[in-house]
């Protein structure tokens, strides 16, 4: 049943959606790497003001095993107020939560519950032989239903692509494009939806991930290395951004908040000539679209003793640009070091010329930082998933990547846990710090913010 | 009586955000220009004209076959039709594209305000008018519909200029009734009382 006011969470502007109260949930995926129990959603108590804060206090187990969580989101959210085909009366309720290994997708009820309950399950069939897809990846409520992005093709390998779902009944409508030009690796995607212009990244196909990165496939140059740029409402491929082969794996894309502008930012995780990682400005140039690296993360080197098998023949710590997360207001872009255990913070105002003006480390390959809370524990794993509060005020990190890859850069263990970061200062907050047996013997990656996050929402209005 | 119910009705669509005064202002935020806003406005209008006329000229063809009495009938059973599958179904308009030339944007209104049923309102007056003379009929009709869509389009400007100078679209988050709900309700009135008033 629609409702008879809009969704208090959804805004028009940017700028409104920072006013947006705190949030008082965060929604984790998590999984089990040995795929023996399922997978689940844990629910973490966010607002300060309570007893239960920084602890798991909602925990719904997937109905099977093996998913392998990852990414997540909402089945609507600002987007639904666009001036072209507004619907603002549905409610911001539902997660649409894909298995990236198994190909299914759940749909869970948030609401007047702390635990999710599921509502549906779409079988890797459906996705399948409607949209030739699978290994369902990223989730974007959007003008024509939701879309997801999938990695691999459906019995093929490739190409990955992008289905659209039905925001009601959540059935698979089909393939989103119309023309694929020559894009054939799919990873991440958003747009620039006051400008009809969709934005494609390249990770790898299914058989290139599954089973850990691949050395060859690494050194031969053969991940993502491009961006691709699509007329949002024709569905047609518009034109390829090549960043240099050197440049692997092309991953997340935070487009600018404000939908007057045509910038954004893109990670890439590492460049096969000096293991450094790098952030890109894509921007328009003339009628063409261009990209400019605007950060260089240097590796760090380290003695092969300390390091896992996969990089003993480089000696140095690759800094692993895993995840980005640019604050609503379009001011401040978080970098997740995975490899290094790093977070830094940039101010990203002139995005032409970032600053760096912070730096967390947690974690790391060879660094091992604890956290605050727990000084004695030295941690595995790094800031990966990097999630901002509409506000700008809080930042959360979670610090699996994706279990084959976790288990060749963490070999002894990337243990489990998640951090809360004060945005000024830039300072851990101590008392938010759920590790270890609180998930339950599971891996934290994406969050989701009650009422939505800087990477859930999409706005029509400046 | 019936002028100012055509009137209403005109100003009801001229106040739905949905039926283009907020494409309107998104239009002139998206560029910072007032000129863009207002250009838009009777652009949107004239989409909203001819989605109204074609019920008109429907009407008044069907009404040059059929008795007065079969068509009110039928119109009564179109409205409520209408208005219970805007309430029970889940589906809404869709449409992707945000940079429409001006045509390309009346071509969004006229659909817009098909699917919305904006014209099917009218059809209570439209069969209680005189149908002796089949040109007499239209024309009258026609002219129902230029009051109608002048009542739309002048509410639609008064709403999009307060609030792009004034209001900003924030306001949307506290004002945006559900209009749309309250629509399908009267489509169902209104095709009640055309029914019961026709036998």
């Amino acid at each position: 049943m629609t409702l008879w006011k809009p969704d208090p969470t959804f805004y028009p502007s940017p700028r409104d959606a920072a006013e947006a109260p705190p949030e008082k949930l965060a929604y984790v995926a998590a999984f089990d790497r040995s795929a023996e129990r399922p997978d689940a959603l844990a629910v973490l108590d966010t607002d300060p003001a309570s007893p239960a804060y920084g602890t798991v206090v909602g925990w719904t187990d997937l109905p099977h095993t093996g998913d392998e969580l990852h990414h997540f989101g909402w089945n609507a959210c600002s987007s639904a107020l666009c001036p072209y085909a507004p619907h603002p009366h549905v409610e911001r309720r539902y997660l649409i939560v894909p298995g990236l290994r198994s190909s299914r997708i759940y749909v869970y009820d948030t609401k007047d519950r702390v635990s999710p309950e599921l509502v549906k399950v779409i079988e890797p069939e459906e996705l399948g032989k409607r949209a030739g897809y699978s290994r369902p990846h990223t989730v974007h409520c959007g003008p024509e239903g939701l879309y997801v992005s999938a990695l691999g093709g459906y019995g093929d390998d490739g190409p990955g692509g992008i289905a659209i779902l039905d925001h009601n009944t959540f059935e698979v409508l089909g393939r989103w494009e119309v023309d694929r030009g020559p894009q054939y690796l799919a990873y991440d995607f958003w747009w620039h939806i006051n400008h009809d212009v969709l934005v494609t990244s390249e990770w790898g196909t299914p058989s290139m991930i599954e089973d850990g990165v691949v050395g060859e496939l690494l050194l031969g140059r053969k991940y993502g290395h491009k961006l691709h740029f699509w007329d949002l409402r024709k569905r047609r491929h518009v034109q390829e951004v090549d960043l240099g082969d050197q440049h692997q794996m092309t991953l997340e894309l935070r487009p600018a908040h404000d939908p007057t502008k045509t910038y954004g930012f893109a990670g890439v995780v590492v460049s096969v000539e000096d293991l450094s990682a790098s952030v890109w400005v894509w921007h328009r140039e003339g009628s063409r679209w261009a990209a400019t690296k605007v950060i260089t993360i240097p590796a760090e080197p380290a003695s092969p003793d300390d390091l896992p098998d996969v990089l003993k023949p480089f000696g140095a710590v690759p800094p692993l640009v895993t995840d980005i997360d640019l604050s609503v207001d379009d001011q401040r872009l978080y970098v997740s070091c995975w490899g290094t255990g790093e977070l830094k913070q940039y101010d990203v105002s002139d995005p032409f010329k970032p600053v760096e003006i912070g730096s967390i480390r947690l974690g790391g390959i060879v660094d091992r930082a604890a956290h605050p809370a727990a000084p004695g524990e030295r941690l595995a794993g790094g800031p990966q998933m990097v999630e901002v509060s509409r506000d700008g005020r809080r930042v959360y990190v979670t610090n699996s990547l994706y279990g084959a890859w976790d288990d060749q850069f963490y070999p002894d263990g990337v243990g489990a846990w998640m951090a809360k970061i004060d945005a000024d200062g830039f300072t851990l907050d101590e008392r938010f710090f759920p590790h270890g047996d609180d998930f339950r013997g599971l891996r934290p990656h994406q969050t989701r913010l009650q009422g939505g996050d800087a990477s859930s929402d999409s706005y029509c209005y400046p | 009586m019936t002028l100012t119910a055509v009137i209403l009705l005109g100003a009801f669509h001229g106040i739905n955000p949905a039926m283009g005064w907020l494409f309107a202002v998104a239009r002139g935020l998206q560029e910072r220009s007032r000129d863009l806003l207002l250009q838009s406005l009777p652009v949107i209008a004239l989409g909203h004209l001819a989605s109204v006329a074609l019920v008109v000229a429907v009407v008044s063809a069907t009404g040059s076959l059929v008795t007065g009495t079969a068509l009110a009938i039928g119109a009564g059973v179109l409205l409520v039709g209408f208005g219970l599958w805007h309430l029970l179904a889940r589906r809404h308009f869709r449409w992707v594209g945000m940079r429409l030339s001006l045509p390309q944007l009346a071509a969004w209104s006229f659909l817009m305000s098909s699917v919305h049923g904006a014209g099917l309102m009218l059809l209570p007056v439209l069969t209680r008018m005189p149908a002796s003379h089949h040109g007499h009929a239209l024309s009258g009709g026609l002219l129902v519909a230029g009051v109608h869509t002048l009542a739309m389009f002048l509410t639609a400007t008064v709403v999009a200029v307060v609030v792009y100078e004034f209001l900003g679209v924030a306001v949307l988050r506290r004002a945006w009734f559900n209009l749309d709900r309250m629509w399908a309700f009267a489509l169902v009135g209104a095709g009640v009382l055309t029914l019961v008033a026709a036998v």
